[in-house]
């Protein structure tokens, strides 16, 4: 078979090396050292590099799909390379697929103790506390590394009210595997856009969930994806569904340490939240700068029901995106919180999609976005009220705040509106750090560099208020790393 | 006598390129209250925020000397440490950043050592009593959605938390009803009464100084200082006004 990515319509521009001078620019000089750590893994198992047949069907045997699996990866590695790369968006031709390697196997299999992991991947996850607060306030983790799950642990009380949280690959063939074919991809098909083939095709990883009827989860669930592999990709997915009248918060949480060349991260998050359920999903992304974030989220609201997104985005070289919320049933609700940081190097395209369906809808959107040293932060949020969704309500604020003369911030919303008979606002403001505010702090003895990161802090405060306390320290940490230096 | 707490020579200063201030100089001694009054536009406000280090002002020339310290060069911030307050005209609002985070912020800042909590708790309580504040401001962002009169004794309140050498009181009292007049001057009292520091109250208006112990008293006319005195200054003001004193001060400029 000869290579499909040198077809002239569809692959990524070649001439751009991803050993690009860019990056390495940036990635000097960067603070982010605690997220930054690097664990040798010359035993583990990697495909080549580049996307051909031949790697999908290696991988889809790796994972033991059975053969409808492998069949969807085959159809969507063909749709992969019959999409054009969007080019509405950040310039992303850094990406070179050719240079990626999809699948990196650790050197274990998944593990329900912590013990068990092997020391230099739990010591990975240790740094980053996963264990302490899984033993803290968490029901139950999951813990990806690279391509695979090593790690997944639910607690006894919540899998005996009948909660089902574990890797997808062996929701395929478990008790499970039924609704798991049913649901997969079918909210986010691979025909969507380029990215979501691609997920399809090499997808690895990533959490099911599945919440009874009416079960009240009380403690949040956590999966958590690192990234380790230099020049690796990760494709995740996590399915969840909340059965009607249950009740769950899903926190999810990414990191990577720098590299010199580019990292891929092209996730699938679907969602589905059934009559009178709620799903509160909090996510903060940390990736480090040489990072392509091509994730995608989408949720489906029933009836009554209720999706509530938190949405923290730092770090990565180039950001898409925008979670989805399709508010299908009468009276379904979203609301989403979402905040993004854009520093030097950084061109973080990030939003959010609401579709009214339903009679009685509302969405709620709060975004913030902060912009510094030359960082490009652009918000799209695109409201979509059908010719069904009589009598639904839609809020937008979304604020900017630029740190500098030479960062930028751009607000492009889009509304499609096809009832009379509904309630649509949108408020937008950009702003600046005023002098005036720097001195009234400052004149309580707070520094300069202090009176700043406590300005962008408060600014960022309605995201924070959103998150349980453990992960809302974490972004105040994540805030204050990226303000460090911002004193000329 | 000892020493001046504060020193201000042949201080001029320029705003946006105006000159605002010409050739100042006064002292205040430890422990002292001085007014500072004059009308509308006449500079006064210019005096605090040079003190305070406000980059927007510009020191021609002259020296300022706090507590043995040239504060020309300084940050807010230093200066703010070295033990200098200002109460803001207009205190500026900071979005999610609450009240009680930001006067514990600041007396860490300021301390360079951790705060005990509960003792803190406490006496921000008692203090906010006195100032008649509900305590419920404390967790509320910083001067957003405050009142006039609740911006204010939230500026008194910070310094009766910060405890500085020197406070300069920026028309603390404009815009506020009697009730709320009568509430800072209580506030200032306590200050007064608990403190060895200094005030410097600049202001255009009597009425809240009528129950304070006032050591000095300057009229400040078109960037001038035009005249010293006791209290017995405000007095003179309050019956006849500033005119005798723009008259002079025109006769300075021409």
């Amino acid at each position: 078979m000869n290579d499909p990515v040198k077809d002239d319509a569809v692959h990524f521009d070649p001439a751009i090396d991803t050993e690009d001078d860019d990056i390495n620019a940036y990635i000097d000089g960067e603070s982010r050292s605690i997220y930054n750590f690097r664990e040798d893994e010359s035993d583990f198992y990697r495909v080549g590099e580049g996307l051909t047949a031949d790697i999908v069907e290696l991988i889809s045997r790796e994972k033991n799909d059975p053969e409808w699996m492998r069949e969807f990866r085959l159809r969507s590695l063909d749709l992969y390379h019959k999409i054009r790369v969007p080019e509405w968006g950040p310039p992303i031709d850094g990406l070179n697929m050719d240079n990626i390697v999809t699948y990196v196997r650790p050197n274990t299999t998944m593990k329900g103790t912590w013990d068990e992991v092997p020391e230099e991947i739990r010591s990975a996850f240790d740094k980053l506390g996963i264990p302490q607060a899984e033993h803290e306030f968490l029901a139950g983790v999951g813990a990806q590394y690279d391509s695979e799950l090593v790690y997944h642990n639910l607690q006894e009380s919540v899998a005996a009210q009948g909660v089902v949280y574990t890797d997808i690959e062996s929701s395929l063939t478990g008790k499970y595997a039924d609704m798991v074919k049913e649901y997969f991809m079918k909210l986010v098909p691979p025909t969507d856009h380029k990215f979501a083939a691609l997920h399809g095709a090499v997808w690895s990883g990533g959490s099911f969930v599945y919440v009874p009827k009416g079960v009240k989860v009380e403690v949040p669930l956590q999966s958590y994806f690192r990234l380790n592999a230099k020049g690796a990709g990760q494709f995740e997915h996590t399915l969840i569904i909340v059965d009607e009248g249950a009740d769950l918060h899903f926190i999810e949480g990414c990191s990577a340490p720098k590299w010199n060349v580019a990292n891929l991260h092209a996730g699938c998050v679907e969602l589905y939240v059934k009559k009178n359920a709620r799903l509160r999903y909090s996510t903060i992304e940390n990736w480090s700068k040489n990072m392509y974030n091509l994730n995608t989220k989408r949720a489906l609201v029933e009836e009554g029901g209720r999706m509530e997104w938190v949405s923290g985005s730092f770090g990565s070289h180039v950001s898409y995106l925008y979670p989805t919320t399709i508010l299908k049933g009468r009276n379904a609700a979203c609301e989403y919180t979402g905040i993004t940081f854009a520093g030097k190097g950084q061109d973080l395209d990030t939003g959010c999609r609401m579709v009214h369906i339903g009679e009685d809808t509302s969405t709620l959107v709060t975004t913030k976005s902060i912009s510094k040293d030359g960082g490009i932060g652009t918000f799209r949020s695109s409201i979509e009220v059908m010719p069904t969704a009589v009598n639904s309500r839609s809020s937008v604020d979304c604020s900017s705040l630029m740190l500098d003369d030479i960062s930028r911030s751009d607000t492009i919303p889009a509304m499609e509106v096809r009832t009379d008979n509904c309630n649509i606002g949108h408020e937008a403001k950009i702003g600046r750090i005023s002098d005036e505010s720097v001195f009234y702090l400052m004149s309580r003895g707070i520094s300069e560099e202090e009176a700043r990161a406590m300005i962008v802090s408060g600014f960022a405060d309605p995201v924070s208020k959103e998150l349980p306390l453990e992960y809302a320290a974490e972004m105040n940490n994540l805030i204050k790393l990226e303000m460090e230096g911002s004193i000329s | 006598m000892s020493a001046a707490l504060l020193q201000i020579r042949n201080l001029s200063v320029s705003v946006e390129g105006n000159e605002i201030l010409h050739d100042i100089s006064l002292d205040v001694h430890k422990g002292e209250t001085h007014v500072l009054m004059g009308p509308n536009g006449a500079g006064k406000s210019t005096i605090g925020n040079t003190l305070m280090g406000n980059p927007q002002y510009h020191v021609i020339s002259g020296s300022i000397l706090f507590d043995g310290q040239e504060l020309n060069g300084l940050s807010p911030d230093k200066r703010a440490k070295a033990g200098m307050f200002m109460s803001f005209q207009n205190p500026i609002e900071v979005p999610g950043l609450s009240l009680e985070s930001f006067i514990r912020n600041a007396i860490r800042q300021q301390t360079g050592k951790p705060i005990r909590i509960f003792q803190f708790k406490k006496r921000l309580e008692d203090t906010m009593r006195l100032l008649n504040m509900d305590p419920a401001y404390a967790d509320r962002d910083l001067n957003v959605g405050f009142s006039g009169g609740e911006k204010k004794k939230a500026e008194i309140l910070q310094m009766l938390m910060l405890d500085p050498k020197l406070c300069i009181l920026d028309e603390t009292d404009s815009g506020l009803d009697v009730d709320a007049v009568h509430t800072v001057s209580n506030g200032i009292k306590e200050y007064q009464k608990n403190s060895e520091g200094a005030l410097m109250i600049i202001t255009h208006n009597a009425k809240i100084l009528e129950s304070l112990k006032v050591d000095r008293t300057h009229v400040i006319v078109r960037g001038h200082l035009v005249a010293d005195g006791g209290p017995e200054l405000i007095e003179k003001i309050s019956e006849h006004g500033f005119e005798e004193y723009i008259a002079e001060a025109a006769d300075i400029n021409e």
